[in-house]
């Protein structure tokens, strides 16, 4: 395998070039279009490193997702194309804030030299405990996030929504209840509307597909979830439906129904299982396929009502 | 009959490599938004399209051919969409 | 031939990461943009030639996800040069 390590040499110089650049770039425009490319290498190295669940995430989360909500939030407060608002941080600030960075820099850096060379993981022993505490899951990535520290995947989902209630908060008093402003104000081209009509459906299917196959094989919850997320928003951006509005009950539901199907779940199985989220043996795999289809739509729903803001009594955006 | 194959996809995933290297010529050296438009959506059919070609004949079921299919059809699709809208910002001057 | 798949895909993302120089260099927005996408296309052909080489599973899924989301960013971004101009657009 000698074209490799030339390969991964070359990974590692570009995503520190673009992460310099990054910081360096003038224009947030530019800046976060180095932002979605260091995420999109990224990925590559996740791959590189023999985990393809996580550069889906990546890819997703921090290519897609991160950079639409960095700028559409970058347009909203209107400061695209100036990157100085008030006076600039004195010389003193900027030395201690980097002498601050350059530790925990320092300090991850040393932890992560400083792991045992045979690295303690879980999956050889979730292999062999696969009918058992493995809940008969072929993919040890959702067997631990869904067996093994499920309390931990569900308060994750928790932080979500907590998320997308700071969100709500920052809007007008009066506007309380709305909905958030459209993504896009004017009218869009035909060709967008074209590509949003084929790209949602189909991708919308990918998405189901990437959940789940998540059982088995690399994939899961909360990759499918952030594709079904990114065909919304594709939605919405070409104005082919409209963000809800934030008071509504069915929304609301929805929005909540994964962590607290996960939760209703987990507290029964003190009583039809071992112990406080524990599942039992025979039905393992169905419930948490049931526990994650909830999951997706929370996902799905909370990732898009980031991204379009907080509720919005007029049609400025 | 397997060398044969091997041969296609090497053949095959060359040239793509080639229109890749081509479009990258292309974006840096073209002078103008426009023309460099152009060359991005050559990379995107035809490079990719030759690599997807080069491997099909390398999957191990029918369901893994259409699956590259199905990428392939996916970028061609929002490329020839995007190029639409990219020109049309061009046009009306706002870069 | 898994090496010659190999050096495909690393000589794709060294190309396509030699473009990435536009987004220094590019006097607009939209010629960054345009090299953004370059490196999605790009990225996707290595990771698929990744696939076939190395067998991983579900490297081709990673693939399938980010031709998507590809498209999805370019939308994005595409949205807010349109919005610069003050949005009286179609």
């Amino acid at each position: 395998m000698s074209v490799l390590p030339v390969l991964d040499l070359v990974l590692i110089v570009l995503v520190i070039g673009l992460a310099a650049w990054t910081i360096v770039a003038r224009d947030i425009f530019a800046a976060v279009l180095a932002y979605v490319a260091y995420g999109l290498l990224l990925a590559f190295v996740w791959i590189r490193l023999h985990a393809p669940d996580v550069a889906l995430t990546e890819a997703a989360v921090g290519g897609g997702v991160t950079g639409v909500l960095l700028i559409t939030a970058g347009k909203r407060l209107g400061a695209l194309k100036a990157s100085e608002a008030g006076a600039p941080p004195g010389l003193v600030l900027k030395l201690v804030a980097g002498a601050l960075a350059l530790l925990v820099a320092g300090a991850v850096a040393f932890a992560v030299v400083s792991l045992p060379t045979s690295a303690p993981t879980l999956a050889p022993e979730i292999a062999a405990a696969a009918p058992g505490p493995g809940a008969g899951l072929g993919n040890p990535i959702t067997a631990v996030l869904m067996a093994y520290r499920s309390f931990d995947t569900m308060l994750e989902k928790v932080v979500l929504i907590l998320a997308v209630l700071g969100v709500w908060s920052v809007g007008a008093d009066q506007a309380w209840g709305a909905a958030p402003a459209p993504l896009r104000k004017p009218p869009p081209d035909g060709a967008m509307v074209f590509l949003a009509q084929i790209l949602a459906p189909a991708g919308a299917l990918i998405g189901i597909h990437i959940f789940w196959v998540g059982a088995d094989a690399p994939g899961g919850a909360f990759q499918g979830g952030a594709l079904l997320a990114a065909m919304w928003m594709i939605a919405m951006m070409a104005r082919l439906t409209e963000p809800p509005r934030v008071a509504s009950r069915r929304l609301r539901h929805a929005l909540i129904s994964g962590p607290a199907v996960f939760l209703v779940i987990g507290l029964a199985g003190a009583f039809i299982a071992d112990a406080f989220f524990a599942f039992p043996p025979a039905l393992a795999k169905p419930l948490i396929l049931l526990i994650e289809t909830f999951m997706v739509l929370s996902i799905a729903l909370a990732l898009p009502l980031l991204v379009a803001g907080p509720p919005n009594g007029s049609d400025e955006p | 009959m397997s060398l044969l194959v091997d041969l296609f996809s090497l053949a095959s995933i060359g040239a793509g490599v080639f229109f890749f290297v081509a479009g990258t010529v292309g974006l840096l050296r073209f002078p103008d938004s426009l023309t460099r438009l152009h060359v991005l959506s050559k990379a995107d059919n035809l490079g990719l399209g030759l690599i997807v070609l080069g491997l099909m004949p390398r999957a191990d079921s029918l369901l893994e051919a259409l699956k590259l299919l199905v990428t392939w059809a996916l970028v061609l699709l929002s490329g020839a969409a995007t190029s639409q809208l990219i020109g049309r910002a061009l046009r009306r001057g706002r870069k | 031939m898994n090496q010659f798949l190999l050096a495909g895909a690393g000589l794709i993302i060294v190309t396509v990461a030699i473009g990435l120089a536009r987004i220094l260099r590019g006097p607009h927005d939209i010629d960054r943009l345009m090299a953004v996408q370059l490196l999605g296309t790009g990225g996707i052909a290595a990771l698929l030639l990744t696939a076939y080489a190395t067998k991983v599973p579900g490297v081709d899924d990673v693939a399938l996800g980010l031709a998507l989301l590809a498209a999805f960013a370019t939308m994005a971004f595409l949205n807010l040069v349109d919005a610069d101009e003050g949005g009286a657009g179609s």
